[in-house]
């Protein structure tokens, strides 16, 4: 017997007598000789001694660095009570909220969640949440061209190329065309979406604050993209909707994004959340779950998933999404870090990580090494030039125990030179400072 | 649970009440241009962080978890989720890791994905593993479109058709519809809903893709002709596809590869036992046969001597379908499960859980009815009372059971029978919880025959009762703010 495995000798044979058979070997009878003859060379059971000596040495192996990097990934602060109550066994190691009468805590906070997105975007409804800011934007894609029954999507040259990636391989298999529109001085150029805009576009698929960390300005293109009947599909960093114009205020039908800025760690790429919000109008469009309020026999308030004629499992084939999840133990992380930081709190730290980016930038371009890649606003994250080895630059950043700016060359070996730095508000002055005399002495 | 602590979060904030602190900053001010800013403040709620403690712990009184109850949902595996798995998974060197750092400063977590990668390839016999897949139905996707993409490699492009049986998970259909194939249904066999052969060899031909199947299938039957089938498909020149939500009874015992999968998705929040947290995280993990590898989505982990490496795209690798390595605090998880259970474990569980589903199945079967009275795996199918003159559905069969602090099997799948209850116990469940569901099922049997009223209007001891779902469909409120609008 094994500690998860509770059968005493006397159970089993109790067990064996009412199902009439000898063994349990029986069980298996119809499975064929030729297959049951499988060895599996995997470890040998660990105690619970030796699993965390072993956890010790792996984790061990792992060199934690101090940040100066975002790009898709923003170390910000975590709240202790948010792992003290989402690994609450009521809501760690409940399914899927099917049965609602016993479900309601489930459902109550993806309630609150999807109030919460609202406010942030400014749009009329959030779904339950999605399982990262890439797949969301892919599904955006899949629901423009299925609301518009067109084959043809724009996206800018801004958005983080992980996630054109992720939107270009949804697509291409679906019999989708991605079309990237260029880019002009690190924005989205306006005039060349408005050449390769036309009557068979579905949608057009723009990123702010952008892959270099610009806050773009999108005048005209609600209007523009109406005239042909394209769907307007922003990938917003939700964090910084504290200070920065809405997707309902930039006439957004689709409003998507990466969550994990509002207090998920940083868990090397997962899991995160990502969020998916739209219109009154493509509600039912939507995919993903969706909860409602309604009552029950006595009256009570109570919530439930609702609009569920839209999902996979009523539709099957005729699915345009197979979404069958969410990220909900992540949208229950995101929904108490806004309840503890609040309103106030989840401002101020987005107005310390604007003030710290700002301060780090103008110090940068007082070193000779640096100067400005474009003349454009940002926010938390910010691109600039360097004469620097940028392999150099981060090796000597590593040493001090930092990792250093995102090397755009990464996506673009165009761009060698261009490096974007995040900052939050867990970037204090001595390490900006210790970053500015590193890079000064290079 | 009184009113006050039933309210939403939004109901308890009071203006100018706060919950966290910050850090006081010696940076000064810097101002965004107005032209950029929101013209409103979002309306976040103002509470204290006990507050928010007592709040949500309110809420999580709501919900019904596998720690509190028997939780036997068919095709969910809802098994144990060792604690040990969240204390080593944790570890704040797994939780501060940007995904950019340098490879060699995260070599730890990159062991624990190869070494998971090639413990899965191990249990299912296939070559070679991505854990990007954040869940099956993600897991499923991205299998589809690595059929798409041999077939396209090899200059076969009339091959737009997947066949799924009737019996599948409302996924699979789906799942190949965005990975833009035409799906085909095939008929199950009606005496244990195994794959209909001459249906199948009926609709196989060179349009076929590949086929998406379940073994055991949803009514916990394993498929017996699988060796046949996979045969017949191949001939054709099809790939066969694995829905892993089922590997539970055959760890140990037979492995997919070797049935003639080409392509499996594993569920770690099942077989693997990480946390279903309310509908995720999870991770669903695809893998493949060494003729397949090239296709796997980017990044892939690989080892080189003795330093684990992320590699790009490669030139025919269906691309990339995450931002970045999957869910690695999940897989983590599983690995440490895996880990603790070890070889001596896998047939175990497969033998624990399956002994656990027939022993429920037979001691029930007199008073519920069994469309196959068959032996099962880890899971079986019942089809409502066996008394058919009572006038009780399975889903007030399923309603009276929460007032048993039991959470109720799946119902109304698969939709091969009307009153579908599916059953799942896993093999961490004792003896005596089992007898404690059978006598359940048997009182409620019982009422049900005595006075179905007691049935029609259960629940009566949860934290709402029955509710009225065509209300929240029809007028929809997704919001507190349409609360406040009314």
């Amino acid at each position: 017997m094994f500690k998860y495995l509770p059968h005493t000798h006397q159970d089993i044979d109790e067990m064996l007598k009412t199902i009439g058979v000898d063994s349990i070997d029986d069980l298996f009878a119809e499975i064929p000789d030729e297959l049951k003859q499988c060895e599996i060379d995997i470890p040998s059971s660990h105690s619970e001694l030796e699993l965390r000596e072993h956890f010790k040495k792996v984790a061990g192996m792992n060199e934690p660095l101090i940040p100066f990097m975002g790009a898709g990934a923003y170390d910000h602060y975590t709240p202790s009570i948010i792992p003290y109550l989402t690994e609450r066994q009521e809501f760690m190691t409940a399914y899927t909220p099917y049965q609602p009468e016993v479900s309601q805590g489930t459902l109550q906070y993806i309630f609150e969640y999807q109030s919460m997105i609202c406010q942030l975007t400014g749009m009329h409804v959030s779904n339950a949440s999605m399982y990262d800011g890439a797949t969301a934007t892919a599904e955006a894609m899949f629901m423009a061209a299925g609301v518009r029954k067109k084959k043809r999507v724009l996206i800018s040259a801004t958005v983080n190329p992980n996630v054109v990636e992720v939107v270009k391989t949804y697509a291409h298999y679906r019999g989708i065309d991605i079309v990237v529109v260029d880019e002009k001085d690190g924005a989205t150029d306006f005039d060349d979406m408005k050449n390769k805009l036309d009557g068979d576009t579905a949608g057009m698929i723009v990123q702010n604050p952008n892959v270099y960390g610009v806050i773009e300005d999108f005048e005209g293109y609600s209007d523009t993209l109406k005239e042909q009947k394209a769907l307007f599909i922003m990938n917003h960093d939700p964090s910084t909707l504290t200070h920065l114009k809405t997707p309902a205020e930039h006439g957004v039908d689709i409003a998507i994004g990466e969550a994990q800025s509002l207090g998920v760690p940083l868990s090397f790429g997962g899991p995160y959340i990502g969020y998916m919000a739209t219109t009154k109008k493509l509600m039912r469009k939507m995919p993903g779950r969706i909860c409602g309020v309604t009552e029950d026999v006595d009256g009570k308030r109570a919530y439930v998933l609702t609009l569920q004629a839209r999902e996979q499992h009523i539709r099957r084939e005729k699915a345009n999404s197979n979404i069958c999840s969410n990220q909900s133990l992540m949208a229950l992380f995101v929904t108490i870090y806004m309840a503890t930081m609040g309103k106030k709190g989840v401002y101020e730290a987005q107005q310390i990580s604007y003030n710290h980016a700002h301060y780090l930038h103008d110090m940068l371009l007082k070193l000779p090494q640096f100067e400005k890649a474009f003349d454009k606003p940002f926010f938390k994250e910010f691109t600039l030039k360097t004469t620097l080895d940028v392999e150099k630059m981060n090796r000597a950043l590593r040493e001090k125990g930092y990792l250093g700016p995102l090397s755009q060359a990464r996506f673009d070996e165009n761009k060698e030179g261009l490096v974007t730095f995040a900052v939050t508000e867990k970037r204090t002055k001595a390490q900006m400072d210790e970053l500015i005399r590193t890079l000064g002495e290079l | 649970m009184s009113v006050y602590y039933g309210q939403l979060i939004f109901e308890k904030s009071q203006e100018g009440r706060k919950g966290y602190t910050l850090p006081k900053s010696p940076i000064k001010h810097y101002e965004l241009n107005d032209k950029y800013k929101r013209a409103d403040c979002p309306q976040l709620p103002e509470v204290s962080e006990f507050d928010v403690v007592r709040h949500y712990t309110n809420v999580s009184f709501k919900n019904h978890g596998i720690e509190k109850g028997f939780y036997p949902l068919g095709s969910c595996t809802m098994k144990y989720n060792p604690k040990i798995n969240l204390e080593v998974s944790s570890h704040e060197n797994f939780t501060t890791l940007h995904p950019y750092q340098p490879v060699e400063t995260v070599q730890g977590v990159l062991k624990i994905y190869h070494e998971t990668q090639k413990m899965l390839s191990e249990i299912s016999g296939l070559s070679k593993y991505s854990l990007n897949p954040f869940a099956g139905a993600h897991g499923e996707h991205v299998g589809l479109m690595i059929i798409k993409a041999y077939h396209e490699s090899r200059g076969d492009h009339k091959r737009k058709k997947i066949i799924v049986p009737d019996s599948a998970h409302g996924t699979n259909p789906a799942s190949a519809s965005v990975s833009g194939f035409e799906v085909v249904e095939v008929k199950s066999n009606e005496s244990d809903g195994t794959v209909n052969i001459p249906d199948l060899k009926e609709v196989l031909d060179d349009e076929v893709a590949g086929i998406m199947l379940t073994n055991p299938n949803t009514i916990g039957m394993f498929e017996k002709d699988i060796l046949e089938i996979s045969r017949l498909v191949h001939e054709a020149g099809g790939l066969l596809y694995y829905d892993g939500a089922n590997l539970n009874p055959l760890l140990g015992i037979a492995r997919p590869g070797d049935m003639g999968f080409d392509i499996t998705h594993i569920n770690l929040h099942k077989t693997f036992s990480t946390p279903h947290g309310g509908g995720g995280p999870g991770s669903g993990p695809v893998g493949v046969t060494k003729e397949l590898e090239p296709f796997l989505p980017a990044p892939v982990v690989r080892k080189a001597g003795d330093l684990y490496l992320i590699d790009g795209k490669g030139k025919r690798s269906i691309g990339q379908i995450s931002h970045f390595l999957g869910n690695i605090g999940v897989v983590i998880k599983a690995y440490a499960y895996l880990l603790t259970n070890g070889k001596e474990r896998m047939k175990e569980i497969a033998k624990m859980s399956t002994l656990n589903a027939n022993y429920v199945k037979d001691a029930l079967k007199s008073v519920y009815k069994l469309p196959v009275d068959k032996v099962c795996k880890h899971e079986f199918v019942f089809d409502g009372l066996k008394d058919e003159s009572i006038d009780v559905r399975t889903l007030d069969i399923a309603k009276r059971l929460l007032d048993f602090d039991i959470h109720p099997p799946t119902v109304y799948f698969p939709l091969l029978f009307k009153e579908t209850m599916m059953v799942e116990p896993t093999e961490n469940e004792s003896k005596q919880t089992l007898d404690a569901f059978i006598d359940a099922m048997l009182k409620v049997a019982k009422e049900a025959k005595e006075d179905p009223e007691i049935l029609k209007n259960a629940p009566y001891s949860t934290p709402v009762r029955r509710l009225d779902e065509a209300q929240a469909a029809r007028k929809p409120r997704v919001k507190y703010k349409d609360l406040l609008e009314e």
